[in-house]
């Protein structure tokens, strides 16, 4: 029994996961220790008092006068937008800039090549910086508005678009149009005894559209009011910048990444697939990226994992995200340091475990199944 | 018999050991200071200040530090080391200034930082007394034509993060049902370009800090403070709790100053105030009579130390905030005699 390897090997990873815990233990009891002498008291309860300060940005309503947990929700959300848009557009521009970083042509080629080398060899938080101060801050005052199309208004304070207000059954239709969409690429694929739906699926995004606008009972147009423009829906500048930051940033990397995994594919692959006829896009879009799609899942995972711990650079340009809500503001006036602190950490540790089990159910998916 | 006397004896040595360890302990917590030792071996005074701003804390040209907070640093060394020169400082920021100060890395923290309740009973520290006396202020461009913090109605106004700033604002939302809009900034860098672009109407901090903000702005006089604080803000040096002794050193460091200006003794005649004065309350205060400074466990030239290096509090006024540097007129900060709340405690 002893002698044998495996049991052994059992004792002492049991042996280790003890001595983890016990250090563990040792350093929560000190920091209590050291609370209790330096008379901090420790506790959550702090969520439920009245937060008592502005969000200036925000998807879901808020008022100054609810809780601090109501403010981590508003933040929480904040941080998820800004994380989503950032991947989304780092992975289209991360494809297509490293696709053109492997083009015949040299200019094209050229520009791939200056433009990664540029944005991943200067700081992330002065690029954001740069976004916001040198290129969003040259906007026009509210009062010199640039007016774009469909009413849209654009200045220093932001891009101001209309909004739609709905008539009575305005919410249920916007959801029927909803779940239209995405039924949309379901329906593309059913087959009814061997009858194929395919393209006319299509008929259900203008059903769609038709629900929405039937739902609109009429529009609120942006207009200037006093020091700033009233009505509409507002995208800040805090929020491009931050966007612009983390997703040109990251596009650099997946662009490198996007270059490699297509240059791992083998040659024969794309000869193959030329030999068959097959014209330059259809070859990549076709036999190429769906081969090296299998390569870049892993690494894709950790560039995502990164634009959601960088949001927390959002402080800077003063978007209002967890980080800087919570571990500023509120850890300021509830002078609950360790707790908001606990709490920005459980955060970010959810979204990421989150985003990698996804990306792990993903790769398993994508994945060469061999057998 | 025997065994009993012995007892007695045994008994009687354990009544004098405890009355010994009593008196040992009482004395002992005397002049005890954990935190004045610390800063005596070390050679040093460790003082948390604020990373940068004119007024409180900034580097002038060589480099040197400056500022009111500085001065008052500079001022316990002068009284704790005999060296005003004798003192580190840590740049904190609004976030970690008071863990900087709880976990023991500062001895004192001189930043602009407001004394409240909630700071005073939740955070393990001290609030000593107020070195300067300010309130929210909003400075807004002239071209605004706003004269009043009520027509600010929609604006939106740019301020830094971590503190009591935006509570202040909403609270005034509130009461006058009006909406003030905010953004807040990590660092005064980008919350002044921000201001400077006009992606906000105005800036808010406390007034000697939007008087440093006007002065980094491309043009100050295009900025005007509307004439309506939001706050009180009594800002003032903190020190750990549990150090009572070291507590009151910096609290009467800051009241030398204040005796100081009370007394007309300035840096320029100090020494001849010292050699030629007969009022016995200029006596005292210079140590030459009684034993002030020994009680505070200091030398008993302490106040002479401090006004020696730095001068009195209208001096440090002067070079920093007033004439000769942002040019913010005295106010609240001046001594109680000419309508301002600077109120020495008693000198005996």
């Amino acid at each position: 029994m002893v002698r044998r390897p495996s049991s052994r090997a059992y004792a002492a990873q049991w042996l280790l996961l003890l001595a983890v815990l016990a250090v563990a233990w040792f350093i929560v009891a000190d920091a209590a220790d050291n609370l209790g002498r330096r008379n901090i008291s420790f506790g959550f309860g702090f969520l439920a008092d009245r937060a008592n300060f502005d969000i200036p940005f925000r998807l879901v309503p808020w008022i100054e006068s609810d809780t601090y947990g109501r403010a981590l929700l508003v933040s929480f959300l904040n941080t998820l937008l800004v994380s989503a848009l950032g991947i989304v557009v780092a992975t289209l521009l991360g494809l297509l800039v490293g696709i053109m970083r492997l083009s015949v042509n040299w200019l094209v080629r050229s520009v791939a090549l200056a433009f990664i080398e540029f944005v991943r060899n200067t700081p992330q938080l002065i690029q954001i910086i740069f976004w916001y101060v040198a290129v969003l801050q040259t906007l026009p005052s509210p009062r010199q508005s640039i007016v774009l199309p469909a009413g849209l208004l654009l200045n220093i304070r932001g891009l101001y678009i209309p909004n739609a207000i709905l008539g009575a059954h305005g919410a249920l239709l916007a959801w029927l149009a909803v779940a239209a969409v995405i039924a949309t690429p379901f329906v593309w694929r059913l087959d009814i005894g061997g009858w194929r739906i395919g393209a006319k699926a299509l008929v259900l995004p203008v059903l769609a559209a038709i629900l929405l606008g039937a739902g609109v009972d009429r529009l609120e147009w942006p207009v200037l009011k006093g020091f700033n423009i009233a009505g509409g829906t507002q995208v800040p500048p805090e929020l491009v910048a931050l966007w612009a930051g983390l997703s040109i940033y990251t596009a650099a990397f997946i662009a490198e990444i996007v270059r490699g995994s297509i240059q791992a594919v083998p040659k024969g692959q794309g000869e193959a697939a030329k030999a068959l006829g097959l014209k330059s896009a259809p070859r990549m879009f076709l036999i190429i990226l769906p081969q090296a799609l299998r390569i870049m899942v892993p690494q894709l995972t950790s560039q995502y994992l990164n634009i959601i711990k960088s949001s927390t650079l959002g402080a800077a340009v003063a978007y209002p995200e967890v980080f800087q809500i919570f571990a500023g503001t509120v850890m300021n006036q509830s002078g609950r340091e360790i707790e908001t602190i606990i709490i920005v950490m459980a955060i970010f540790l959810a979204i990421n475990l989150l985003a990698s089990a996804f990306m792990n159910w993903y790769n398993q998916r994508v994945a060469l199944v061999e057998r | 018999m025997i065994r009993h006397a012995s007892k007695l004896a045994t008994c009687g040595a354990m009544v004098a050991g405890m009355v010994g360890l009593a008196s040992a302990s009482w004395a002992q917590t005397e002049v005890k200071s954990p935190t004045l030792d610390a800063v005596k071996k070390r050679g040093q005074l460790v003082c948390g200040i604020d990373t940068g701003i004119p007024g409180y804390a900034y580097q002038d040209a060589s480099g040197k530090w400056q500022g009111l907070d500085v001065a008052l640093c500079r001022a316990v060394a002068a009284a704790t080391l005999g060296d005003p020169e004798k003192v580190k400082y840590i740049g904190t920021t609004s976030k970690v200034r008071f863990s900087v100060l709880q976990s023991g890395e500062i001895d004192l923290l001189v930043r602009d930082s407001e004394l409240t309740l909630t700071r005073d009973s939740q955070l393990g520290l001290m609030e000593i007394t107020p070195n300067f006396y300010t309130g929210q202020t909003i400075m807004v461009r002239k071209s605004l034509n706003v004269a009043h913090v009520k027509d600010l109605n929609g604006a939106t106004i740019c301020m830094l993060t971590g503190t009591t700033l935006e509570t202040n604002i909403s609270d005034y939302n509130r009461a006058n049902n009006i909406k003030i809009g905010t953004l807040l900034f990590d660092r005064p860098e980008e919350a002044f370009a921000a201001a400077e672009s006009g992606r906000c109407d105005g800036y808010t901090d406390d007034g000697g800090s939007v008087a440093a903000a006007r002065s980094a702005m491309k043009k100050p006089d295009d900025w005007v403070f509307l004439p309506e604080t939001l706050s009180r803000q009594p800002l003032g040096p903190h020190t750990r709790q549990g150090d009572d002794r070291w507590t009151n050193i910096v609290k009467w460091t800051h009241f030398a100053m204040l005796e100081a200006e009370e007394l007309g003794i300035t840096k320029a005649n100090v020494d001849e105030m010292k050699k030629s004065s007969t009022d016995p309350q200029v006596k005292k205060f210079l140590g030459l009579e009684g034993d002030l400074g020994k009680g505070l466990g200091l030398d008993n030239d302490f106040a002479y130390k401090i006004v020696k290096a730095e001068g009195n509090y209208g001096e440090v006024y002067e070079a920093t905030f007033g004439s000769k540097g942002l040019g913010l007129p005295r106010g609240l900060n001046n001594l109680y005699s000419k309508g301002g709340l600077m109120y020495p405690w008693s000198w005996y």
